[in-house]
């Protein structure tokens, strides 16, 4: 495996950097084959290394050469792969290899068209490389390189102002974030001298440090999975994210990148474990993104908003696991959601390109007949994300709640529970207004309507059957494949935290059933709603007027933002700058120079070029000198 | 001490003064063939960057001994010899004078029309006195090769500068001069002690570097030193020449303000203020600290608030070098080795920014953020190379600004941790004002006006790819260039060593050797 290890992040950075520079004037139109063949091999590659890793004790690395030597800062670039990394290069490749082929037919006659592939080529690159580091620098590298990719292809429409705008406020909030995740990091180079994985985890495993210091590390870390994975209070560029084309925010901010905060701590995972509280912080904040995020789920009106505040929850539900020490779970929950969420986005994609590019649910309804396939695999993707049996979220969304249970956290239980029923509530909302009812098309759209290409079909249907069945590889309990594949990583953190592999009771079989049932609810009062009694939205929306207020305007978190932090960094900043840089210190340099200019003018005056005036300047020189020398 | 001997010829002479023979050359040979200048100014420069490059080839990276030295008698009654010689540090700052004094000659093919020949003989001997600054090995030497980039800049900016030229070019003058002034007496100073006490009366800096002086002799002389460079640098509260002159200079006077002069401050810093006077740089470490991380804060949120690109990038400056100071004074080997290797950074990407903005300049002739946008669109490859520089001035990993930012930050890191989250501060702010400008400028709506601009030609991109070579190589192995920094900087490290426990006090130290006497 040494051997090829480099080739799979390098592949896709071969196709971009060909793709680059060729693709405006001799690739054009061709420009998806490279991308395509090159992301097939780094699946390929992924699979073979799948097939080595499993059941390795000891995780395979790769060291090309030193990045950082500078005294007793030692940075290899240097390569990982165990089972949790495996797992993740299966992930990228494989769903990145699915969204390459589909946007082939959805970004065709693009004139961007070999940027938007140079850039996915690039972004895959970066995610390769953050899944294969072996150390917190290099992990550093990729986190920031996905984010340079997400900023380039959010804003990859750039002539609009939201999308120019949308790119700097996702780059600006990461960094945000990315201020800790980078304190994190010296934090963890101060501390354990090295920023090597395998042997920082393993001085935290001999409990060589104070629990205080890993309170502190812990937190500045999470603090930059919450900017990258969209966690409240740093959730608000992914939503605006969805400016960019759709098969970027399937990949990008759904599927991989945005998960990308859930890798970095299942993978500190020993870090964690060992600093007591955090991980209750870790999963406060991720239960109260899942409900907050899918609160404002609720009301939104543009189909990519509704699935980019569902990401936003679901990334909650994956940070709830790790909170609770659940670690392949979560990694279990990002592998499904990354199936039925990619699959989600890449049908809306499909529903807006039969619709000539419109967004608007309102303006939508009745496509059931006219885009079959399309509604067939849309609906196997929202009952994944609802958490209906058997469908892949069901599991994984269902193992969640289960370790809350067991945790005894039942307060986090009872908030999931309640997120799990606006989830279906939202989803189906989004389903019926959609494909359901009479058509609100606009006149124009109307006779537009088309099923998409069969490029854009089959990714579709793959990504179905993948949201249908993927559940099965984490069965509950002692069945889970996933969870076996992973033990070797988590093993010693679950050792840190005192958990054991627990066996099926009766107790978790009702609790299956339960969050069946409530999803079923959301269900059938969404189609109660939506369906049946159209009038009712509207109506409700009337009554609960000031709520509703609220919630569509995402609980004015921007715009609170925008108040106070831009507000004083801005306004701030224009005041020190008239009234301090300019008046005082260039004030007093220009005041310096007045001085000596009013010196000058002074001194000028004694220069009368009257002898007498001299003499007596002499005289009462000489007298003073003379005295000063006498009556010393 | 003779290493490099087997080079056998006077290389750091032929280095130095080459591009005053070249600007002689076009003086006697070329008047009034205007077509010469620039290539003759340019063929120049490239052999010296040559030449440069050769030596960096032949260089001993294991030694902290400065090498290729040279030595002839010049002033012998007062001390003063001809002393050259380059260590790591040096030699990496004469290639970054060397690579981006042929760019800025480049940059500026066709943007000087007027008196040509003036302007191309003033970068010229202004190469030859940044040069003749990294490689003097005699105090007095330096001192006139200090003084001498100083006349030429002057020039640069008074002459082919914008409308505020005269004002921004005596601004310039006058706060240079006067650190300059204090050094001097500083110089004086140290050379005449070291004389009274039973010395030879000698300008050679390793001489005076072994000497050691009485704690009031040092601590003013380290003060005068210091003022000096700080308003090169320029650190804050001293800064507000900067954005004057690099605004008001022609886009070479800015490439080269930027790229090299400013360095010229902390290479003093490193060659007088610690090497001479190593005791009261470690009791001055806290204060300058305190006013590195302000400069990084300050510069970050003055940027952020900037309408004309140029000072925004000037001000961007003050932040980066606040950086450096940063890093050079946390006395460690990742603070001292990232804050050099933030040096030649910052030099490659503020220079690559500046260029930039030139090439817009020279097309839309407006510097305003508010006048552009959708440049994108008809510039693309302009607007690429753009984002590039950007990105790799907010820190990006993978390009040359994060290697040094991040060392510097582990290196206060280690020193104080309310330094390095301070000055972290400063790079959440960096993305910000940056990405703001890049946005305002290149993307949304296109503006009218702008839609028949035409991109870059190949000149102006066969200027910019070395800087993208340089910014790429640095970020993604840096170990080319931090091989050369390893043995001077653990030198001068050793050197802080007994002295890094001692901490505060300079100015009581100043304030009792004034009312004491010497």
């Amino acid at each position: 495996m040494e051997g090829y290890i480099w080739l799979i992040p390098v592949l896709p950075l071969a196709a971009f950097v060909i793709t680059l520079l060729f693709g405006k004037w001799w690739i054009k139109e061709h420009a998806h084959w490279l991308p395509i063949l090159a992301m097939a091999g780094s699946f390929g590659l992924s699979l073979a290394a799948f097939v080595q890793i499993r059941g390795a004790e000891e995780p395979v690395v790769v060291e090309l050469w030193r990045w950082f030597s500078v005294g007793s800062f030692q940075v290899p670039l240097g390569m990982q792969v165990d089972q949790l990394s495996s797992v993740m290069l299966l992930v990228v490749s494989g769903v990145g290899l699915v969204i390459f082929i589909y946007s082939k037919g959805y970004m065709h006659g693009d004139t961007g068209y070999y940027r938007f592939y140079a850039y996915m080529s690039l972004f895959a690159f970066s995610m390769l490389m953050l899944v294969l580091a072996n150390n917190y620098l290099l992990l550093y590298f990729g986190w920031e390189a996905v984010g340079l990719c997400s900023y380039y292809l959010i804003g990859y429409y750039y002539h609009k102002p939201e999308a120019a705008a949308a790119g700097k406020k996702a780059f600006i909030v990461n960094r945000v974030g990315d201020f800790g995740f980078g304190l994190g990091v010296m934090l963890v180079f101060v501390t354990f001298g090295t920023l090597d994985y395998l042997k920082v985890f393993e001085l935290a495993e001999a409990g060589a440090v104070a629990e205080t210091t890993l309170i502190g590390i812990t937190l500045l870390l999470f603090m930059g999975a919450m900017g990258k994975s969209a966690q409240f209070p740093l959730h608000v560029w992914l939503p605006d994210a969805m400016e960019g084309p759709t098969p970027v925010s399937a990949l990008i901010h759904a599927a991989t990148m945005v998960t990308a905060g859930v890798y970095m701590v299942a993978r500190s995972a020993v870090l964690f474990a060992s600093a007591p509280g955090v991980l209750l912080v870790v999963g406060g904040i991720g239960t109260f993104t899942a409900i907050f995020a899918a609160v404002i789920g609720i009301c939104q009106k543009d189909i990519k908003r509704v699935l980019a505040y569902s990401t936003v929850s679901q990334l909650g539900y994956m940070f709830m696991a790790l909170g609770v020490g659940a670690w392949a779970i979560a990694i279990f929950h990002l592998v499904t959601h990354a199936f039925f969420k990619a699959l989600l986005f890449l049908g809306a994609g499909s529903v807006i390109h039969a619709l000539g590019g419109e967004q608007n649910m309102d303006k939508m309804g009745g496509l059931r007949k006219r885009i079959p396939a399309t509604y067939y695999t849309l609906v196997a993707g929202a009952l994944a994300l609802s958490g209906i049996f058997p469908f892949a979220g069901f599991w994984s969304k269902d193992d969640i709640l289960g370790a809350v249970w067991r945790d005894g956290k039942y307060l986090l239980w009872a908030v999931g529970l309640v997120a799990a029923f606006i989830t279906a509530f939202y989803t189906f909302r989004m389903i019926f207004l959609t494909f359901f009812g009479k058509s609100r098309l606009d006149e124009d759209t109307e006779h537009h309507v088309h099923e998409s290409p069969w490029s854009m079909l089959v990714p579709l249907i793959v990504l179905a059957v993948a949201s249908t069945l993927g559940g099965f590889l984490g069965l509950p309990g002692k069945l889970g494949l996933i969870q076996h594949f992973l033990e070797p990583v988590f093993a010693p953190a679950d050792h840190i935290l005192g958990l054991h592999e627990y066996s099926l009771a009766a107790s978790d079989y009702v609790l299956m059933v339960v969050s069946v049932i409530v999803a079923m609810l959301g269900i059938v009062l969404a189609w109660y709603m939506y369906v049946r009694r159209v009038d009712l939205p509207l109506k409700v929306g009337a009554r609960l007027q000031p709520a509703y207020r609220v919630v569509y305007n995402k609980f004015y978190v921007d715009e609170f933002y925008a108040a106070t932090f831009v507000r004083v960094a801005v306004d701030g900043s224009t005041w020190v700058w008239h009234r301090f840089d300019e008046a005082v210190i260039d004030g007093a340099a220009h005041g310096l120079a007045r001085l000596w200019q009013v010196l000058g003018h002074a001194g000028r005056r004694l220069q009368t070029g009257k002898v007498q005036h001299y003499l007596l300047g002499i005289f009462v020189g000489l007298f003073v000198i003379v005295t000063v020398v006498v009556f010393r | 001490m003779s290493l490099g001997s087997d080079i056998s010829f006077p290389a750091l002479s032929v280095l130095t003064f080459l591009p005053t023979a070249g600007a002689l050359f076009m003086l006697v040979f070329l008047r009034g063939r205007p077509r010469a200048y620039k290539t003759t100014a340019l063929v120049t420069s490239v052999i010296t960057l040559g030449l440069a490059i050769y030596l960096a080839a032949k260089f001993n990276t294991r030694t902290p001994a400065f090498q290729f030295q040279e030595h002839a008698e010049w002033i012998g009654k007062l001390g003063i010899s001809y002393r050259l010689g380059v260590d790591g540090i040096s030699l990496l700052l004469i290639l970054l004078t060397t690579l981006l004094s042929v760019l800025a000659i480049l940059g500026s093919w066709n943007s000087i029309k007027d008196r040509a020949l003036a302007f191309f003989i003033s970068l010229l001997i202004l190469e030859t006195g940044m040069v003749g600054v990294f490689a003097a090995m005699d105090l007095f030497l330096f001192y006139v090769f200090w003084e001498v980039q100083l006349i030429p800049m002057y020039f640069i900016i008074g002459l082919w500068g914008g409308a505020r030229r005269v004002y921004a070019a005596v601004k310039f003058f006058l706060y240079t001069f006067a650190g300059s002034v204090l050094m001097l007496v500083a110089i004086l100073a140290v050379v005449w002690w070291n004389r009274k006490n039973g010395g030879d009366l000698t300008f050679d800096i390793l001489t005076l570097q072994r000497v050691g002086f009485p704690t009031g002799l040092a601590a003013w002389s380290f003060a005068a030193f210091f003022l000096a460079f700080a308003i090169k640098v320029p650190m804050f509260p001293v800064h507000t020449w900067l954005p004057d002159a690099h605004t008001e200079a022609p886009t070479a006077g800015s490439v080269i303000l930027a790229g090299v002069l400013l360095k010229m401050g902390t290479y003093g810093m490193i060659r007088f203020c610690i090497g001479f006077f190593p005791e009261m740089a470690a009791r001055a470490v806290l204060p300058i600290l305190i006013l590195s991380v302000i400069a990084v804060v300050y510069g970050a949120a003055m940027s952020l608030v900037q309408p004309d690109m140029k000072r925004l990038v000037a001000y961007s400056s003050v932040s980066h070098m606040g950086f450096v100071t940063l890093g050079l004074f946390a006395f460690n080997q990742q603070g001292v080795e990232g804050s050099i290797l933030q040096m030649v950074s910052h030099g490659v990407l503020t220079g690559a920014l500046f260029m930039m903005v030139g090439f817009f300049y020279d097309r839309t002739h407006t510097r305003m953020i508010a006048d552009y946008g959708g440049v994108a669109k008809p510039m693309p490859v302009a607007a690429a190379f753009f984002s590039l520089f950007v990105l790799g001035s907010l820190g990006l990993p993978g390009l040359s600004g994060f290697v040094g930012e991040f060392l510097i930050l582990v290196g206060a890191f280690q020193y104080a941790k309310v330094f390095a989250v301070l000055a972290s501060l400063g790079i959440v702010l960096g993305a910000a004002y940056l990405l703001w400008m890049y946005q305002r400028t290149m993307f949304q709506q296109a503006n009218e006006k702008w839609l028949s601009l035409k991109d870059l030609n190949a000149r102006e991109i066969l200027t910019l790819v070395p800087l993208v070579v340089m910014a790429v190589w640095i970020g993604v192995y840096p170990h080319t260039f931090l091989s050369f920094l390893h043995a001077p900087v653990d030198n001068l490290l050793s050197q802080m060593q007994p002295y890094l426990h001692e901490q505060g006090g300079l100015l009581a130290r100043m304030v009792a050797s004034f009312f004491g006497g010497f």
